[in-house]
């Protein structure tokens, strides 16, 4: 009695050990074979754009698999290098270094797709009576030589300034273009996230910070100038379309190699009509 | 996470003791129960008489030596991971010491030594690791470290070691069977749950009450903080007050000292070791803790002793930056080498405390 109990326990465990292998096994697939799952990982300034991109191509390719996260367009480049990621998202353009490096191990320097344009807006509390802001005095603010708002024109109170992590595409950009690569202020606090920027400016009445448009809720955007004499201009979709606000940027894609298969039909479903309207709708801005 | 095990110690010492009589009166010994290593000497001697019975010598010795084997592997096992981390760590750190292309970049002298960089004023401790020139200054780390964590101490050693006297001091057996397991829950707090919490609320209120000019900075980050490592403290402390032997209590109140003057004079001073090893506990939880701080201190690596400023400490260093570094180079190095004081001082830290519980341990082992 007990022993064919035991036979038939045994025979139990033996299924579900056949059952456990086959779900590892078919765990593990996605890491060896990619059949129509695609990887798309980088900034995380684009994650909200790529999910949205992945949500509505998935409905209308019920076959296809697409996962997206974040991490920095820095930690994108390097999945793309490891060979963990089919697309990278970047918001910053790939480094020579990052090129010579994806050269030695693919001997490819990769395919750079534009897919959007972004407007890099500076953030101010809603209460803030500062309307708008020249290159030169961001670069000050953001560098530590300006530190009161009464020296922009605004109350006498101080600037507490909010910044990424140094593993974010966005604060590279702003380092490059505003700060001409001169260093962040040790007094900037940096946030994991531009939706903690946000949320620390929308609570911090003195703060100021930056980052995508697509997350300004509750919050003010300056009017940028180009200089103390040019016009200020907000960061709207002509403007950003056309370049003349100082802080718009393409956002890439970056792939190993020219897109073909499933994602060759993901990136040209991007760049069309439907894939560019969801630009908008994120809150970016489309190419044309 | 040395919490449990340090804290369990003394509760598992009279259930210890309890078996150890139940034993002596089994193998028909009238000796009043020995402290210690003697327990080893009972169940060997139970051990020696059920091999002496017939039959099931050989079976069972096998089943016990198995057991042990099996025990032992467990306990060794852990002991193994944790020298094994180090030596991991140590390793991915070692090449800051000696490498010469890093040692372009970074030195231990750099790290240390104030420097003059271009684009500065003047010599100056500054983290920067993703620049032109990369910076890796580690005093405003360590400094931002030691300011959030004085903070937590100066809140959390009151709260702990006080809610710990009154539970066992004071309270009654109902109140007491509340406040102890509410105290202890708090330990069960996930700390992203506290981060989280002193991020959308605590830090208003806090630049509300002190008008600060940011919201995020040490203050914040360690009062935040001191809600993860009052349970400890309090445990630990709870656990040292409940071992002073109720004679030194009753001798003392015979010689006609007052109840406040019991405690200030006897029962602290004879729990004075057990106060310091949940001190020393928590101050290892503290300088460890990550996501609390990486929440709530805004993390800017500014040198200051001010805790109205913003700070980045090491841990959250390691947490905000590690995903990002190329595997290998300076920052990767300097990051590990950051992990390596870290370890070192938390491992300093856990010690003094074990050293401290066995210490009144033995101070009040013998008046029992």
């Amino acid at each position: 009695m007990q022993q064919r109990q035991c036979a038939k326990t045994a025979g139990r465990l033996a299924k579900l050990a056949i059952k456990g292998l086959a779900m590892a096994t078919a765990m593990l697939a996605p890491l060896t074979a990619a059949a129509g799952e695609i990887t798309v990982k980088g900034s995380d300034t684009m994650v909200i754009l790529g999910q949205r991109w992945a949500e509505e191509y998935m409905r209308a390719h019920p076959s296809a698999t697409i996962q997206v996260t974040g991490g920095g367009s820095g930690t994108g480049i390097s999945a793309l290098i490891n060979g963990t990621t089919d697309v990278c998202q970047a918001s910053r353009p790939m480094s020579a270094a990052e090129k010579e490096k994806l050269r030695d191990r693919y001997a490819t320097t990769g395919v750079e797709i534009p897919v959007a344009r972004d407007g890099l807006s500076v953030y101010v509390n809603a209460s803030n009576p500062l309307a708008e802001i020249t290159m030169d005095q961001l670069k000050l603010v953001f560098t530590g030589k300006v530190t009161n708002w009464k020296e922009l024109g605004g109350p006498d109170a101080k600037i507490v300034v909010y910044s990424r992590e140094n593993s974010s595409g966005t604060y590279v950009f702003f380092k490059e273009h505003v700060l001409k690569n001169a260093d962040y202020t040790v007094r900037a606090q940096s946030m994991p996230g531009t939706a903690a920027v946000v949320n620390a400016v929308a609570k911090e009445k003195f703060g100021i910070g930056y980052g995508g448009a697509a997350y300004a809720k509750g919050i003010k955007l300056l009017k940028v100038k180009k200089d103390g004499d040019s016009a200020a201009i907000a960061p709207d979709e002509a403007h950003v379309k056309d370049g003349s606000y100082p802080l718009s940027r393409p956002l890439f894609f970056y792939l190993r190699n020219k897109p073909s298969g499933d994602v060759g039909s993901f990136v040209d479903w991007v760049l069309s009509g439907a894939g560019q309207a969801i630009v908008t709708k994120v809150g970016y801005y489309p190419l044309k | 996470m040395n919490m449990p095990s340090s804290s369990q110690q003394p509760t598992t010492r009279q259930p210890d003791q309890a078996i150890l009589v139940g034993l002596a009166a089994s193998t028909g010994t009238s000796q009043s129960p020995p402290p210690g290593p003697r327990t080893v000497q009972a169940s060997d001697r139970k051990n020696h008489r059920r091999a002496q019975r017939p039959g099931l010598v050989s079976r069972r010795s096998g089943l016990n030596t198995l057991t042990e084997l099996a025990i032992r592997v467990l306990a060794f096992t852990s002991i193994a991971a944790i020298i094994l981390i180090f030596v991991f760590i140590g390793k991915e750190a070692w090449p800051l010491l000696h490498d010469s292309v890093i040692g372009r970049e970074v030195t231990l002298a750099k790290m240390w030594f104030a420097q003059q960089w271009p684009g500065y004023d003047a010599p100056e401790h500054v983290w920067q690791p993703v620049s032109e020139f990369p910076k890796f200054a580690a005093w405003p780390l360590v400094v931002g470290t030691l300011k959030v964590t004085l903070v937590a101490m100066l809140v959390a050693v009151p709260l702990g070691v006080g809610a710990a006297l009154f539970v066992s001091q004071y309270a009654g057996r109902r109140l007491r069977e509340i406040v102890k397991p509410t105290i202890e829950l708090l330990a069960g707090v996930p700390s992203v749950v506290l981060g989280f919490f002193a991020l959308m609320v605590m830090a208003s209120w806090l630049q509300q009450a002190f008008g600060l000019d940011s919201r995020l900075n040490a203050l914040v980050a360690g009062v935040a903080l001191s809600f993860a490592i009052i349970p400890v403290i309090f445990t630990v402390s709870e656990e040292a007050f409940g071992a002073v032997p109720r004679s030194y209590v009753e001798a003392s109140t015979a010689l006609g000292a007052a109840r406040w003057q019991t405690i200030v004079r006897v029962v602290v001073p004879a729990a004075g070791p057990g106060l310091a090893a949940g001190i020393a506990l928590g101050l290892g939880r503290a300088v460890g803790e990550t996501m609390i701080v990486l929440m709530a201190s805004g993390n800017a690596a500014i040198l200051s002793a001010n805790p109205a400023d913003s700070a980045r400490t090491v841990s959250a260093t390691i947490a905000a930056e590690l995903a990002e570094v190329v595997f290998g180079g300076a920052h990767y190095t300097v990051l590990f080498f950051l992990g390596v004081l870290l370890f070192a001082f938390t491992l300093v830290s856990n010690l003094l405390g074990e050293f401290a519980i066995g210490r009144m341990r033995r101070r009040l082992g013998g008046a029992g």
